[in-house]
């Protein structure tokens, strides 16, 4: 299995055909293993993560790319027999190290999962959660915090008039940018959202898709994806991987309309995975 | 298709109402039996409640005897017993559900606080008799150590002997168990991927269990407490193993008073030869339905009143 690495040809790639600017690094992974007891799940993955794009990682099931996104908010440390090595860096700092604090690397790094999850709690406690872990804030300053994500989410204006209803009496889109909406509370720098809409219809789809290009000018965000199509839509780089390695990550309107890799081509075009 | 054999309609038909007939049948039996039950009891004892059965001490005399002692010592030995059997329990079920490590260790725990909640409760008074009562046997022969004023409520004897505080002690111990499979089994329930939401959040597992785990779990752990409350007031068997005395004419005044319970005092009743006992017993078994069933009760309206589905 060669592994093309990823990060010798994409910034200068991204700074080719991206008009604007030419955003640095966020997440960098270089040479990184992940490995579930002897199990290598992910096998000498490079990549850069540019900050306030969107990184859309695409692959067959079981192919390591949630596994990946899962290390980058150390939420693998839960699994027992989950362990990692090479280097994966968060502004350049180590997020392996045994000394990163995990409760503020996952304030920096928020995660959106597969299926809405709200705390069975009112909608103001449940966007309140993030904030309320890590500072004291006054009641007037948390009230103006959780309307900014809301309206970020852009769910303000459905739930105004109920905030302190129960999270549960929402609809599942409404449900997932509430997800969104409460890790963005917190204040990450980067989104990780491990398959966001796979849980929701197509209507609740179309305005999370929307949220997420919105939302790429304040946060780097990384989403795992099975819908090509969503992959196309939303993301400015993509990362294909297959069977624990990265075959080929770049623009994704390159990687979509001319990937280099054989393999890459016949995944986006359908004719396997 | 296939070749074979069709199995008639109406045989099935028959086949499903005769199951159906059979379990009416042990349904109307067990229900019938428990009416039987309460029938009787109800003939022999409801003359006999009158509000002086429930304010008088016990007596020589039937007429004049009533539950007060019991009663209040119940309440007593329930307040104890849930004062400390339900922080142990539940802080065990959180630490072996949230934060210890699967090991060998720790399942062999699980499985035998599982066994322990099956271990018959007369086994547990004689180890509350000889912890609580005698502290293993520590100045045998000799004057117990007095702490403080006798008269007072913070009044404490070391061993704690046939006292109400060791009563409860006892009865915590028993109920122990089933305290922590209740909340092991609600804190289960909770749906990980609130664990993972939480996490995933900043939380440190402390603040997960603390605002997300335990509050939902809260109604079927308070559910289980309470069933397991019912269970403590209506045992007997620990109680007289401890040495509570069979007349008890006054009602505690602090946790080293000599105390009876309900269910001791229905047993003492209901060994006499004399009718008009019988009686009184009957009338003292009524109570106590009725205060299982109001725990019941309680138990079913908190699990109403606080449950939220989790997704």
């Amino acid at each position: 299995m060669t592994t093309m690495s990823a990060s010798e040809t994409n910034p200068t790639t991204v700074a080719a055909t991206m008009p604007g600017t030419r955003e640095p690094i966020s997440i960098q992974a270089v040479g990184f293993d992940g490995f579930y007891g002897s199990f290598q799940a992910l096998k000498g993955i490079s990549l850069d993560i540019p900050r306030h794009q969107v990184t859309a990682f695409i692959g067959p099931s079981g192919c390591g790319k949630s596994t990946f996104l899962r290390w980058m908010n150390r939420m693998n440390d839960t699994i027992v027999g989950a362990r990692a090595s090479g280097t994966l860096t968060l502004d350049g700092e180590d997020i392996l190290a045994r000394s990163v604090d995990v409760v503020d690397l996952r304030r920096r790094v928020g995660m959106v999962f597969q299926r809405p999850n709200p705390f069975p709690k009112s909608i103001f406690d449940n966007v309140a959660f993030g904030p309320r872990l890590h500072w004291k804030h006054s009641r007037a300053d948390l009230e103006d915090l959780v309307e900014r994500s809301l309206r970020s989410a852009a769910l303000w204006n459905e739930v105004k008039d109920r905030l302190h209803a129960s999270a549960l009496g929402l609809s599942g889109g409404q449900q997932q940018r509430l997800c969104i909406a409460r890790a963005i509370a917190g204040g990450p720098e980067v989104l990780l959202m491990d398959e966001p809409c796979s849980a929701l219809d197509p209507k609740s789809t179309a305005s999370v898709e929307n949220l997420i290009r919105q939302l790429r000018t304040d946060y780097t965000i990384v989403i795992v994806t099975h819908n090509m199509q969503q992959a196309s839509r939303i993301s400015d780089q993509t990362a294909f991987f297959f069977e624990g390695a990265l075959i080929e990550a770049g623009q994704t309107e390159t990687l979509f309309t001319n990937p280099r890799s054989k393999q890459t081509e016949d995944y986006v075009t359908g004719r396997f995975g | 298709m296939t070749d074979a054999p069709h199995i008639p309609v109406a045989r099935r038909l028959l086949a499903n109402r005769m199951f159906l007939a059979t379990c009416i049948t042990c349904t109307g039996l067990a229900v019938c039996v428990l009416a039987v039950l309460i029938v009787s009891i109800m003939m022999d004892g409801v003359h006999r409640l009158s509000p002086d059965f429930i304010a008088n001490f016990a007596s020589r005399k039937p007429d004049q005897a009533g539950i007060r002692a019991p009663l209040v010592g119940s309440i007593w030995v329930c307040a104890i017993c849930a004062l400390t059997a339900l922080p142990v329990g539940v802080g065990t079920a959180i630490y072996l559900e949230e934060f210890a490590k699967r090991s060998r260790l720790t399942e062999l725990i699980r499985i035998n606080i599982s066994n322990l909640s099956g271990v018959p409760s007369i086994v547990y008074g004689i180890i509350g008799l000889t912890a609580f009562s005698r502290f293993f046997g520590w100045r045998a022969g000799s004057e117990p150590i007095e702490l403080g004023n006798p008269e007072s409520l913070l009044y404490l004897r070391l061993p704690f002997g046939s006292s109400v505080l060791a009563g409860g002690l006892t009865l915590a111990l028993v109920v122990l168990p089933i305290v922590i499979v209740a909340s092991q089994e609600a804190i289960r329930a909770v749906p990980n991927s609130l664990r993972q939401g939480a996490l995933a959040l900043g939380s440190t597992r402390w603040q997960m269990v603390s605002r997300i785990t335990l509050p939902a779990s809260l109604p079927m752990v308070m559910t289980g407490a309470i069933l397991a409350m019912s269970r403590a007031i209506g045992e007997a068997a620990p109680i007289l193993v401890l040495g509570a005395p069979l007349m008890v004419l006054e009602t505690p005044a602090n946790l080293m008073s000599e105390f009876t319970v309900l269910p001791m005092q229905i047993f003492n009743w209901a060994g006499r030869a004399k009718a008009s006992f019988q009686e009184i017993a009957a009338a003292a078994i009524i109570v106590q339905l009725a205060v299982l069933m109001s725990f019941n009760a309680l138990a079913i309206l908190v699990r109403q009143r606080l449950q939220t589905p989790f997704q």
